[in-house]
């Protein structure tokens, strides 16, 4: 049992299937994130497949600093990637949402809706900081196993300064 | 012991023991071929296997009732079926055993799209419906040229059994049978230029959409098993029959490697081609072809 135990942790370490999620992003993160899986970078080696269904992925990859629309999709999308998941959160965006901030249009940062497991910053970030984080966020799945971690509870989101 | 080589033949060679690790290398085989092709370095050797037990190890989203055990039934089917198909083949034809005919072969190749149709619409994800309809269409255009290819081939040599098959000395209307089912081959295993079915991104992933954990990774492991049931039987129809044993081995995987290759680089060298042309390649060109097979072979076979 400890040896199927240590089997899998190494076999989900090295299978990452990721599935792309935009919550509202200029495209840039998104080129990056397919550039990523190009020859140039070539996450394949890793075992990183880009899946066209949630339900295939372990690791979400959001990018965006999630609009008021995407909300519900991000949660949906998030509770159809069955477990053991883990959540990437792709560009500065979805940190912190970026040079978006105080706009009445958006809902963000990401891990007010979701936990965040790996931020990789940048605007765009480069292909191989994602490779890297989507690496790391592996390996992060791979050690928690079933244990999921818990939903940010809601809270209200944060006034700005007052809009003309 | 007639009981003892037919159990073989299902557990051991060629069946479950020798064709699961060669679903695993053949669908490697593929991956990294593809990679190569496109000047990157590809997944590590051992990928296939990684990926099926880590599906195995995810969680399922919980279904009821009917659909949610038909669900679970689809991917199972097409496993079996598709491992006894590659059990049947008659790498050995002498040590005799489990023994079985083209009929029998042709219909557990068959049941895995059949599978795959029911288990889009069972899904009932739209995506899936999506799919399963290309499948179907898909199915219906290439199985025509295939059993037709097959029959000719089965006229021209006044048999169905694959042992005796197997042990006769192959026709030139045998190749050229062998030359369509290899056309109708990138259809069935839905690669490349006729990968309509399971469309990546374009339709999510097709009939496959809804399924998750367990269940993907035996559509995963009936894809490969797929794989070495349809170059296994070109494998068979072609390779010269020796009596020695190990080399008939040595031959029928080489041979499968060959043609797992020869299907990689026609995959990776194509783009995807609309439902429409799909269709009028298979009934225009390939029927024309299938239909000279069949006539000279019914012919030769009223000559002699």
């Amino acid at each position: 049992m400890k040896l199927w135990n240590r089997l899998m942790c190494y076999c989900r370490r090295r299978s990452p299937w990721i599935f792309h999620m935009n919550s509202g992003s200029c495209n840039g993160c998104d080129i990056e994130l397919v550039a990523s899986l190009t020859p140039r970078y070539d996450a394949e080696q890793l075992g990183v497949r880009l899946e066209g269904s949630p339900r295939h992925a372990d690791i979400l990859c959001v990018t965006g600093p999630v609009t008021r629309n995407a909300v519900g999709a991000i949660k949906t999308v998030y509770s159809q990637v069955l477990g053991p998941k883990a959540v990437v959160a792709i560009g500065s965006c979805p940190a912190t949402t970026n040079v978006f901030i105080d706009s009445r249009t958006l809902d963000g940062p990401l891990d007010r809706h979701i936990p965040v497991d790996v931020f990789v910053p940048g605007c765009p970030p480069r292909p191989d900081a994602i490779v890297q984080g989507i690496a790391k966020a592996a390996e992060i799945l791979a050690e928690r196993g079933n244990q999921q971690p818990p939903l940010p509870t809601p809270t209200a989101p944060e006034t700005g300064e007052e809009q003309p | 012991m007639n009981l003892i080589t037919a159990l073989a033949r299902l557990l051991i060679f060629p069946g479950l023991l020798f064709a699961v690790p060669f679903a695993w290398f053949f669908l490697w085989v593929e991956r990294k071929s593809v990679a190569l092709m496109q000047g990157r370095i590809g997944p590590p050797f051992m990928q296939p296997f990684y990926d099926f037990i880590k599906l195995l190890g995810k969680d399922m989203p919980e279904r009821s009732g009917v659909g949610g055990l038909l669900m679970k039934a689809w991917p199972l089917l097409a496993v079996s079926s598709a491992a006894g198909a590659v059990a049947l083949l008659p790498v050995l034809p002498a040590s005799g055993g489990f023994q079985g005919d083209l009929i029998l072969l042709l219909a557990l190749l068959e049941v895995p799209s059949m599978c795959i149709i029911a288990a889009g619409f069972s899904s009932r994800s739209i995506f899936g419906e999506i799919g399963s309809a290309r499948e179907a269409v898909l199915s219906v255009s290439y199985n025509i040229v295939f059993l037709l290819a097959i029959v000719s081939i089965a006229a021209s040599q006044h048999t169905f059994r694959l042992e005796a098959l197997a042990q006769l000395p192959p026709s030139f209307l045998r190749y050229l049978g062998v030359v369509a089912i290899l056309i109708c081959l990138p259809a069935k295993l839905h690669l490349n230029p006729f990968s309509l079915p399971n469309a990546e991104q374009e339709i999510y992933s097709g009939p496959m959409t809804e399924y998750a954990g367990p269940e993907l990774a035996m559509w995963e492991l009936s894809h490969g098993l797929e794989w070495v049931a349809g170059t296994g039987l070109i494998a068979t129809l072609l390779a010269p029959h020796v009596s020695l044993g190990w080399l008939a081995i040595l031959l029928f995987v080489a041979i499968s490697i060959a043609i797992v290759l020869l299907l990689s680089v026609l995959a990776s060298a194509t783009a995807r081609l609309a439902i429409d042309t799909t269709v009028r390649f298979y009934w225009q060109c390939t029927l024309i072809f299938a239909v000279l097979a069949i006539s000279s072979a019914v012919f030769m076979g009223l000559k002699s």
